[in-house]
């Protein structure tokens, strides 16, 4: 029998009795991040990595029965030895390592290639079978430093003041939301916030993040307050009537479908950046050779096209299909 | 606005100003500011710059010397990647000259040009060999950023999708030049070339020296939606059949006859039937009307128009079949003078009197449809169908020819279109702003226990509808052929469409005009849609033929 095996319920490994992001309840989750597409409400037990554990019962509720271990350090489930490995995400994200009797898999939940300076980095972990997250594989997504692409983005909010507008952007709450206070922290001189965002950052900030605070934008919050402000909104507040009162805005939206000018066009935002936190065509590449895994699982994203790249290319790789999305196409079906 | 100019002027005299150009129209959604930017680049930008942009918007793509395959191949060629993962690539950005762009290794090195400078290097490779013109677009794709990659594919391959409409070029050009907007549309209409004319020769030549080829912009109606009782007295409009045919312009001038089509193509030579009124029309006549197939006293249906469309050459049976006819709707220039400010009923009565005095079988006058009463018209309007007409025209009668769309003077009170209920069996991905969403559909109804498609269609969906079925299509596919997925045959939908003609090249026998989606039927089971026979029987009432 295989070590995991792709059931209705998720990745289960029949040995150590546990899945990984199950989609259906089960007696215990190995969860490999806070999306909820990864991390579903219903089960009985949680394990995560330990900065996960605020996240995690911020979005299942407190009383859920949850167990944190650090990054790199083992635990056994009837044998089958365990530990999580920074996936470079979000807060608290990790590839799962499963091995028995030197079998070694690692599931990657959803992960990134470069270092967003929130997030502990992305490291590769050996292995002979890996699964991994295939959201953005194609060619196509190829993402632009982040550096240059901050700058554009800081860029674009001076603009904006200088023309006299409110600067929004739209950002996932959890994770893409953070990342990006996180490198306007001092270019910008008042942050402002969607309480879906204040939350989140209000939390982080106490666990001792070093995250500019964010004011919380309530219905008393005179319109004066808007002006030269940047807001960040989740992308669920798109061209609703929330978003009415920051008139005369500009709308940015930080994601990574802004690589292709279409989503743009119909997200009908005025400038859209490719702002991701999945891993690029050549990061994913790059990922999969690092593991040195003969065997790969793709999931999620443009599967059986990745599948099919390295099949050509001489691994043994083929398409599963699971119930992960990407958090943006899950919050926001325009996607 | 600053924002615009800031980024407009920033990369001045290069290609650079007309990427962010297009960058600006295609992602802003505001028409003014759209207007703006424009303007703003056609004040700033270097004249002959100017000029192509010019053509560029208005259809007036220069000859293409390097075609799609080749820049397909060479862009594979260049990141050795398989054709399978070039076209699912493409088949997710939905288009070529974005896909390239995204594609390629980042730019070794960059230089700038102006706009005119790579057209005119496109141009002279014409008669170049194939690894000349390969060896110029791979230099070239080596300088660019993706943002200008994305403009230099565009320009070579044409089209560019990004929202403007000659409109709204012609008022940015009116701001700019202080020009009235109707003179300037007449002065940048018909054939001219991008290589050879400059901005200022083109907006400062007089009409009445200007080419004699040269059509007026068409005055276009908007639909009434409401009943005309709210457009006052009948007496103070003219109604007319609306026919399906092509909208032209019939030009005599300096001794020559000039016929265009409403997107302003050339198309004398197509239609042999009006060679005689060179002869016999005066010098100096404009008249707006339809190009309709015609015979005994009544237009052909749309389809004998089609087999004469897209030929070059008229064969003698094609003549006799497909006889053409104008419809003559409006004068426009009498005598030599541009006659539009005049009241309806005066150009009316010009125009009557030159139909009548020229006795030609191909020069006809759309005629009049009297009605005491809207309640009259109303009961006309109910009998289109069988005048081969899709509806009525309400004019104004008081009113001026004006120039495009424009709201109040003229209105067309279509008759509602056919409707059928079919399921969906194939879907496959839009273009442009629909990219990656399957917004492409095709349909079919029953036939005994067989389902029979009929009809794609693009149209008619809301956004949000459209995410919810490309959804659903992701989760019920069944087969793949290239981007096309068969679906299972569950969503319903009502299909409207304008006419139904005979067909042996579609499985169903019978092909239709201006097929969409008019409502998803989410209340209607499979069980419940339209058969064949429906479709035979509405074509039976049709006047058409089956097989």
């Amino acid at each position: 029998m295989e070590l995991l095996q792709f059931t209705d319920k998720g990745i289960w490994c029949a040995a150590g009795d546990f899945y990984i992001d199950p989609w259906k309840p089960v007696q215990r989750a190995v969860i490999t991040h806070a999306h909820s597409d990864h991390a579903r409400w219903g089960n009985q037990y949680y394990l995560c990595e330990q900065t996960s554990i605020p996240l995690l019962k911020l979005r299942l509720g407190a009383d859920i029965n949850v167990q944190g271990i650090p990054y790199e350090e083992s635990i056994y489930f009837n044998g089958v030895k365990l530990s999580l490995h920074p996936a470079g995400h979000m807060i608290g994200s990790a590839q799962v390592r499963v091995e028995l009797n030197g079998e070694v898999w690692v599931a990657s939940g959803d992960y990134k290639l470069e270092a967003d300076g929130i997030a502990l980095p992305f490291e590769p972990v050996r292995c002979h079978t890996f699964i991994t997250e295939s959201t953005f594989g194609l060619p196509i997504y190829r993402w632009e430093p982040q550096q240059q692409l901050f700058s554009r983005i800081t860029n674009w909010i001076y603009e904006n003041q200088q023309a006299g507008k409110t600067s929004v952007i739209t950002a996932y709450s959890l994770g893409k939301a953070q990342r990006l206070l996180f490198h306007l922290r001092d270019k910008v001189t008042r942050l402002m916030g969607h309480g879906a965002i204040t939350n989140v950052n209000d939390l982080l900030i106490a666990q001792g993040y070093p995250l500019p605070t964010v004011e919380r934008i309530t219905p008393e919050t005179p319109k004066t307050a808007f002006k030269n402000a940047v807001i960040i909104a989740p992308p669920s507040a798109d061209d609703s009537a929330w978003m009415r009162r920051f008139n005369p805005y500009s709308l940015g939206v930080c994601s990574g479908w802004m690589q292709v000018r279409g989503h743009m066009r119909r997200r009908n935002a005025d400038a859209g950046f490719a702002l991701s936190d999945h891993a690029d065509w050549k990061g994913l590449l790059e990922a999969v050779a690092a593991t040195g895994a003969t065997r790969i699982y793709a999931t999620h994203g443009f599967s059986s096209v990745f599948a099919r790249y390295l099949s050509e290319k001489g691994l043994d790789a083929r398409e599963v299909s699971t119930a992960y999305g990407d958090e943006e196409t899950i919050t926001n079906p325009e996607t | 606005m600053v924002t615009k100019k800031l980024l407009l002027t920033r990369k001045h005299n290069t290609v650079q100003q007309f990427a962010q150009l297009v960058q600006l129209l295609s992602n802003s959604t505001k028409t003014n500011e759209k207007l703006e930017a424009l303007s703003q680049y056609f004040a700033t930008a270097p004249d002959k710059d100017k000029t192509w942009v010019l053509a560029l918007f208005s259809g007036r793509r220069p000859k293409r010397t390097v075609n799609s395959t080749q820049l397909k191949t060479w862009c594979m060629q260049a990141t050795g990647l398989p054709e399978w993962l070039f076209n699912e690539c493409y088949g997710t950005v939905g288009d070529l000259g974005e896909t390239i762009a995204l594609l390629l290794p980042p730019r070794s090195h960059s230089a700038s040009h102006p706009l005119h400078y790579w057209l005119e290097q496109l141009q002279q490779l014409e008669k170049a060999a194939e690894p000349e013109k390969q060896a110029f677009i791979l230099q070239t794709w080596d300088t660019l950023d993706d943002n200008e990659r994305f403009v230099f594919n565009k320009l070579i391959t044409g089209g560019f999708r990004i929202g403007v409409s000659q409109k709204m070029m012609v008022n940015a050009l009116a701001k700019t030049y202080d020009i009235p907007a109707a003179t300037l549309s007449h002065m940048i209409s018909g054939t001219w070339d991008p290589a050879a004319v400059t901005i200022e020769a083109l907006l400062h030549q007089s009409t009445s020296g200007a080419d004699a080829s040269r059509p007026y912009p068409f005055y276009l109606a908007y639909a009434l939606e409401e009943t005309p009782a709210g457009l006052g007295p009948i007496e103070d409009w003219q109604a007319e059949w609306k026919w399906d045919g092509i909208r032209g312009q019939m030009i005599k001038r300096e001794g020559q006859l000039f016929v265009w089509s409403r997107g302003e193509e050339l198309i004398t030579d197509k239609f042999p039937e009006f060679s005689l009124l060179t002869d016999t029309l005066p010098d100096g006549t404009v008249i707006d009307g339809e190009i309709l197939t015609y015979a005994d006293g009544r237009p052909l249906p749309f389809q004998t128009l089609q087999t004469r469309i897209g030929r070059k050459n008229v064969t003698r049976k094609q003549l006799q079949e497909a006889p053409v006819a104008f419809l003559s709707y409006d004068l426009l220039e009498w005598e030599g003078a541009d006659i539009r400010e005049k009241p309806l009923m005066e150009r009316r009565t010009l125009l009557t009197q030159l139909v009548q005095s020229q006795q030609q079988p191909a020069l006809l006058l759309s005629p009049e449809v009297a009605a005491a009463s809207w309640d009259e018209l109303a009961q006309i309007r109910g009998m289109s169908r069988e005048q081969v007409s899709e509806g009525l025209m309400l004019k104004k009668r008081s009113a001026p020819y004006q120039v495009g769309r424009k709201r109040g003077d003229w209105w067309k009170w279509k008759i509602d279109p056919y409707t059928i209920d079919a399921v969906m069996i194939y879907a496959q991905k839009g273009h442009g702003r629909r990219s990656n969403l399957y917004t492409d559909y095709t349909f079919a109804v029953k036939d005994g226990d067989q389902l029979v498609p009929f009809t794609k269609a693009y149209s008619g969906l809301t956004d949000k509808e459209i995410a919810a079925v490309d959804n659903w299509v992701k989760r019920h596919s069944l087969e793949k052929f290239g981007p096309v997925r068969t679906v299972e045959p569950l969503l319903v939908f009502e299909i409207a469409f304008e006419g139904i003609a005979a067909s042996n090249r579609h499985k169903s026998g019978v092909a239709l005009r201006f097929p969409r989606i008019s409502r998803w039927r989410q209340d209607k089971p499979v069980t419940d849609i339209n058969t064949l026979e429906d479709l035979k029987a509405l074509l039976r009432q049709a006047g058409g033929q089956t097989e």
